[in-house]
């Protein structure tokens, strides 16, 4: 229930703050409609509801409250209680309400008020929704989409602020998207809503806020994103960032750092965590020869850990110049301290210290 | 239009609690040492007996509960405004117009009975022991709180008090499991383990209901029902309200929550059914809360402000508990006036104190997070940032 800078749930006004500083220069972006993560998602939400009969939301404060953090506004009014459902704080026994109705052919968005409490409903997500379609051979289809906020939020300690991508990117019979930005939000989430399987959708509370260039593309009803594919956020040579989430942003600002010190850093940003796109990733070190990851998630067993493995695995090892290494959260718990939590997270100085070690300037 | 529960509380607003025995000889400035009050009737499921609604009140009891509870309601007040000033981060759940439950039920406990409950945790961490100043410290993440500024508004911990959860209804088990130990022990402890109107719907609680109750384990489940979880109104979320009865083969009290010399009553009769053998009790407080769920809901959108003033004005526990003791002479107003001078410099003081104080140093990043660590140095944000493991503590439950 935490939302930008520290502020918690419904403090709307404090939320839309512009992001402008960065990456979006040129003026063809400039003149693109602005347009916030929050209203991204509920665009696509709003669309996908309208083309399709099946599709429905349930989860806490979704219809009467317009969502915790307002990315149902105006759905309940404009579906009503038939399709878009506020549960009791029942996480365990909405999630497999909602799976069960995907099994018999609807189409649900089950929304956790933050990722914190889907592991109330972990079960689930992983024992009922990713495995049945395998354990029934291909016959029972389970196409849920589960959403809400991941990852570090501000100021809410350890209990409320952690990122559940590695978690989920582990099970086979998931996908995992993790957008960054409004386009990202859209198009991630409706490709989602569509997809025959069951899709761990990981919202970024800090960037629900936040306004980015949505293309005219971005605005149609048409507009998908493929699940599993990367993208490109900024061209370069010397290095690869590779990031999702908020992360992806962290890599842009160290980035422009670095590029004021002549160092063009081509930064990834992942988009899915599974599947995770490791051409994409491999095209780049193949031209880079140097790779650092980056997320706010922990080190161990994470996103950054397995795009390493798989780099050692394959014949792009030989094409690094040096070891590839993770910038990640801090291995510890969040802690509510100011000054604290901001050193849990991964910052841009951490990325250009980490690049300027591996580039091996000073 | 009010909400089945408020109006239930409005229509008793005005109890007759009258004296029953030493009426004070005169109004002006004689205070007398004890005297009886008439509570409201309890409701019962699946009790013989209730509580009894005759209460008799020392002065010294009048004079801490009062102090207790003003001393909540004015900690929240300076939380909420350090809120505001952005000083506090995050989460502010705020108790004020609940302190009753808190207070009453602390005054039914023995020192080696414990508490535990969810996220709403200041008043009943200052009432578990710890003064405001670690309280306002811990709010504004300074070194000075209960949790060196490491937990904030949700997690704060003291002897007998396990939090501070922010898992809607995780910490239900753990009160079970509390009580479990003070039963392997012996010690005829028990532990209170308190839960929302909405929490009482998660399915672990039920879970535990059941063991709790397989066991004669000696939890006290406190559903502290003031009307909304969040934004949902009870009768929302809970296909039955009659909350007191939702352990089905549990018994379970219904109890005025704004009441506090009822909330007691209802504790009393608790604490002595677990502590001799009969496994565990429910009690539902009826009660409200004063603010949003937290500072950043405005808490306006899902009821009415009509409705929070007419709570506030017909029932609130501090103002009704006032006019009690002093209508029965047990306290004077002057003597009421004292006391809030003084709670207010002291939470002045505290709040002060805990904005000027420092955070707790970056080496504490990496502390406690094992009572004994194997790892060596903990992993910082990258393989050129370790940190060294420390262990600060003490423990307070071993
Ligand atoms: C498992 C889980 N789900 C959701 C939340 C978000 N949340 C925090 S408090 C709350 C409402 C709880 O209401 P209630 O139990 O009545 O307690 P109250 O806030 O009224 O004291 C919700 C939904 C959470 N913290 N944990
Ligand atoms: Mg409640």
């Amino acid at each position: 229930m935490v939302s930008k800078s520290g502020r918690t749930l419904l403090n709307l006004a404090s939320l839309n703050r512009v992001i402008s500083k960065r990456a979006f220069s040129n003026s063809k972006t400039l003149a693109a409609k602005q347009m916030t993560v929050r209203d991204a998602l509920n665009s696509a939400l709003d669309e996908e509801m309208t083309r399709d009969e099946k599709v429905f939301i349930l989860g806490e404060e979704v219809a009467q409250y317009d969502g915790a953090y307002k990315v149902t506004r105006g759905l309940w009014k404009k579906y009503g209680d038939k399709r878009v459902i506020d549960t009791p704080i029942t996480e365990m026994g909405f999630a497999g309400i909602a799976t069960g109705a995907a099994m018999a052919g609807l189409r649900p968005v089950c929304e956790f008020m933050t990722f914190n409490f889907a592991m109330q409903a972990i079960d689930q997500i992983i024992n009922s929704a990713a495995k049945t379609f395998y354990m029934s051979a291909g016959r029972v289809n389970v196409p849920i989409v589960f959403r809400g906020p991941n990852g570090a939020a501000a100021g809410v300690a350890a209990q409320h602020s952690q990122c559940y991508g590695a978690w989920y990117a582990h099970c086979p019979g998931l996908k995992v998207v993790s957008p960054y930005n409004s386009e990202d939000a859209k198009g991630l989430l409706k490709s989602a809503i569509r997809d025959p399987d069951p899709v761990v959708c990981l919202e970024n509370e800090i960037l629900y806020g936040v306004q980015y260039p949505m293309s005219d593309e971005a605005l149609s009803s048409d507009f998908l994103l493929p699940i599993g594919k990367a993208k490109i956020e900024r061209p370069g040579k010397h290095i690869t960032l590779v990031a999702h989430s908020k992360a992806v942003e962290t890599c842009l600002d160290a980035a422009k750092e670095l590029a004021g010190k002549g160092i063009e850093a081509e930064v990834i940003n992942l988009r899915s965590l599974r599947p995770i796109d490791i051409d994409t990733i491999t095209k780049s070190v193949v031209k880079t020869n140097h790779l650092v990851s980056v997320e706010q998630g922990w080190p161990t067993c994470g996103i950054g850990a397995e795009i390493l493995a798989r780099l050692m695995e394959s014949e792009v090892f030989y094409h690094l110049d040096q070891p590839a290494v993770r910038i990640t959260g801090a291995d510890v718990p969040m802690p509510y301290t100011q000054s604290l939590e901001v050193a849990a997270l991964p910052r841009p100085a951490d990325v250009v210290d980490a690049v300027k070690r591996l580039l091996k300037v000073k | 239009m009010l909400p089945a529960c408020v109006r239930s509380i409005c229509k008793k607003s005005i109890p007759a609690n009258k004296a029953l025995g030493l009426i004070a000889r005169n109004g002006s400035g004689h205070t007398v040492g004890e005297t009886q009050f008439e509570t409201q009737p309890f409701k019962l499921h699946k009790l013989d007996e209730g509580p009894s609604t005759h209460v008799t009140l020392t002065r010294d009891e009048a004079l801490n509960m009062y102090t207790q509870m003003h001393t909540i309601r004015r900690m929240e007040t300076s939380a909420g405004n350090l809120y505001k000033e952005k000083i506090v981060r995050g989460f502010c759940h705020l108790y004020s117009g609940q302190e009753a439950v808190a207070v009453g039920i602390k005054h039914a406990l023995r020192p080696h009975d414990a508490v535990i409950t969810a996220y709403r945790a200041h008043g009943w961490t200052h009432i578990m022991g710890v003064p405001p100043f670690e309280v306002l410290s811990e709010l504004t993440g300074r070194r000075t709180g209960c949790a060196r500024g490491k937990g904030g508004s949700m997690h704060m911990y003291c002897k007998n008090f396990y939090g501070g959860n922010g898992i809607v209804g995780a910490q239900v088990p753990l009160g079970v499991g509390i009580a479990l130990a003070a039963q392997y022990k012996g010690t005829d402890g028990v532990c209170v383990t308190l839960y929302g109107d909405g929490a009482a719907n998660q399915g672990q609680v039920f879970e535990v209901y059941n063991m709790a109750k397989l066991w004669d384990v000696p939890c006290i489940f406190v559903c502290e029902n003031n009307g909304y979880g969040m934004g949902t109104s009870s009768v929302r979320s809970s296909a039955s309200t009659d909350y007191y009865t939702r352990g089905d083969y549990v018994p379970g009290i219904w109890v005025d929550g704004m009441d506090v010399l009822a909330v007691r009553q209802a504790a009393r009769l608790a604490v002595n059914y677990c502590a001799s053998g009969k496994g565990p009790i429910v009690i539902e407080v009826q009660t409200y809360r004063y603010s949003g769920h937290s500072m950043s809901d405005p808490g306006t959108s899902y009821r009415t402000r009509e409705e929070v003033q007419e709570v506030r004005q017909t029932r609130d526990p501090i103002t009704s508990f006032k006019e009690k003791i002093i209508s029965h002479n047990l306290v004077t107003a002057d003597e009421i006036k004292e006391i809030d001078a003084k709670i207010r410099t002291e939470v002045d003081e505290a709040t002060k104190k805990a904005k000027a104080e420092k955070e707790i140093g970056i080496d504490e990043l990496p502390a406690d997070i094992y009572a004994n660590n194997l790892e060596g140095d903990i992993r910082g944000v990258s393989i050129f940032q370790p940190l060294k493991h420390k262990r600060i503590g003490p423990a307070v439950n071993v």
